[in-house]
């Protein structure tokens, strides 16, 4: 198996206080693996590690190792830019800029240096369509983003970022804005979208977790109690805790 | 006895009583100036040069001159501003020295405005050598308006979600490229309002320029930046008090101008800040 994301012995923390202890996992390529755990167990810190957006918090210090394709992304030397290229993220609450459809979906190649009209177009119709939207959207690729239901803005937001070419797709609890429906399509388009990507995502919702990953960890006051192909979690857990926190003895 | 209801409807109608005569000077002052400044204004008060020693003709020069300083507040003033605004948001982390700066700048806020007008006369009109210029009164004028530009400006910057900038974060743009392309464009109609406000207060003010530009006569119009000009507070305050002999329509009228002047800046501002309470969606 290929692993493209490797942590070891990780520690974080926000000023004295620590959010994340001795944190060693595998995440592997073309699958999905969920973070689950309830609220504060630092599921989200360890997801922005991967792609360094804890950066933008003062005070946040970082120790152990990561390894991205190989490459460690700790420490003050590695290329910020090229890393969330490779590692891209999806937001909690669907998080358009105020710009035109087609706006959204070129901002990260504008910003790393694309003119070239043609270009362009091909990137937003192949984005597009691969979360499914380019069909409805493909008039109206000049209406301001803020106009689509909320559905619509979290599929451009994952346009957003697959035209800047990610390898890996970190989500942040991507579908807690959305009604169930929504929730059901979003997840149908994770599970076509791990044919080409890497998808880690956090979910405090247990079930999702259970639907759509292929591994699962299970996280509780800033450790990675368990982490397993997501079927073993749920249904032979080895830790007391995560046999708890699933069969819902809190949480 | 009185009960409580009557007691409550005395103080309902002290309150409101009192509340009321907060209108009275605006109202007062406002009705005094167009009542008797409005008879003065004609094209030839407006643009002509004063003759018989400033007691007739027009005001064109102040006129000119007020509004030549606040084009050179604003080429000073706002890009200084914004961009130090822009650092100590979106760049600076909490340390000392950002602790310091703001500190200054609210010190800077709390000065009394003939100290600034003292300060120029020292540093840019003697120390510069730059003499009673439109450059001195400009760049004086700017000194005491930047607190006003930088707080607003981050007021601005500060209404533009952080959302936003985590994805431009997160889709590897840098500081510079989320600034320049997501938080500055959002933050644009916020800037302009507190920059035009700030304008029009500068437009008003008269001991930072008394001893920095203000020219008690010039026969001709200012010809560059080192030029000394005619600007209308000090010009009104020359009409009230150092011409003998001045008619009371002339002075309201030279108040009127003013006074208009800085009135239409205001409706500009809240006319784009109404435009962008409209816009804004999210």
């Amino acid at each position: 198996m290929n692993n493209i994301i490797t942590t070891d012995r990780l520690d974080l923390y926000y000023g004295a206080f620590q959010a994340l202890i001795n944190v060693g996992l595998n995440v592997e390529q073309n699958k999905i693996t969920a973070l689950i755990g309830p609220s504060g167990c630092g599921k989200s810190t360890l997801l922005r590690v991967f792609n360094r957006m804890n950066d933008l918090i003062e005070g946040v210090r970082t120790t152990g190792s990561v390894k991205v394709g190989g490459e460690e992304i700790l420490g003050p030397g590695v290329d910020l830019v090229s890393l969330r290229k490779k590692v891209g993220m999806v937001f909690q609450r669907p998080n358009p800029f105020p710009l035109t459809i087609y706006e959204n979906v070129v901002y990260g190649l504008r910003i790393h240096g694309e003119k070239d009209r043609k270009v362009l177009d091909q990137a937003v119709e192949k984005s597009l369509s691969s979360v499914l939207l380019f069909a409805d959207l493909k008039d109206k690729l000049s209406s301001n983003a803020l106009s689509l239901s909320l559905e619509q803005q979290q599929r451009l937001c994952i346009a957003r970022l697959l035209a800047v070419l990610p390898e890996v797709l970190l989500m942040d609890e991507p579908c807690s804005a959305l009604d169930p429906l929504a929730t059901m399509r979003i997840e149908e388009l994770m599970l076509e979208l791990k044919k080409r990507y890497t998808i880690v995502i956090v979910t405090h919702n247990m079930q999702q977790a259970a639907r759509i990953s292929d591994e699962c960890g299970f996280m509780l006051l800033g450790e990675l109690v368990e982490f397993g192909p997501t079927k073993r979690i749920f249904t032979a857990p080895k830790d007391k805790r995560t046999e708890d926190y699933i069969t819902g003895r809190f949480g | 006895m009185m009960d409580a209801r009557t007691k409550e409807k005395i103080a309902f109608n002290v309150l409101l009583a009192l509340t009321l005569l907060v209108i009275l000077p605006v109202a007062l002052i406002v009705g005094v100036i167009l009542w008797r400044g409005l008879p003065a204004i004609t094209p030839e008060f407006l643009f002509a040069m004063p003759r018989e020693g400033m007691r007739a003709g027009g005001i064109f020069p102040a006129i000119v001159g007020t509004f030549y300083l606040i084009l050179g507040v604003a080429f000073f003033s706002i890009p200084l501003g914004v961009l130090a605004a822009i650092y100590l948001n979106e760049y600076s982390e909490r340390n000392r020295l950002t602790r310091l700066i703001e500190l200054a700048i609210i010190n800077l806020a709390g000065v009394p405005s003939i100290v600034y007008g003292l300060f120029g006369l020292g540093l840019f009109v003697t120390f510069l050598g730059f003499g009673s210029s439109i450059l001195a009164g400009a760049l004086t004028l700017t000194i005491e308006g930047l607190p006003v530009i930088i707080t607003a400006t981050r007021e601005a910057l500060n209404t533009v979600p952080r959302s936003f900038r985590e994805v431009s974060f997160s889709l590897g743009a840098s500081r510079w490229q989320t600034v320049r392309h997501v938080v500055l464009p959002n933050a644009i109609p916020g800037i302009m309002t507190g920059a035009i406000l700030e304008l029009s207060r500068a437009a008003g003010e008269t001991a930072p320029i008394l001893f920095t530009v203000a020219a008690f006569y010039l026969p001709r119009l200012p010809q560059s930046v080192y030029d000394q000009a005619m600007v209308l507070p000090y010009h009104i305050y020359v009409l009230s008090t150092q011409v003998p002999n001045v008619s009371v329509k002339v002075q309201y009228g030279t108040v009127l101008v003013l006074v208009g002047m800085v009135f239409l800046l205001n409706v500009l501002a809240a006319w784009i800040r109404a435009r962008l309470r409209k816009k804004k969606t999210w």
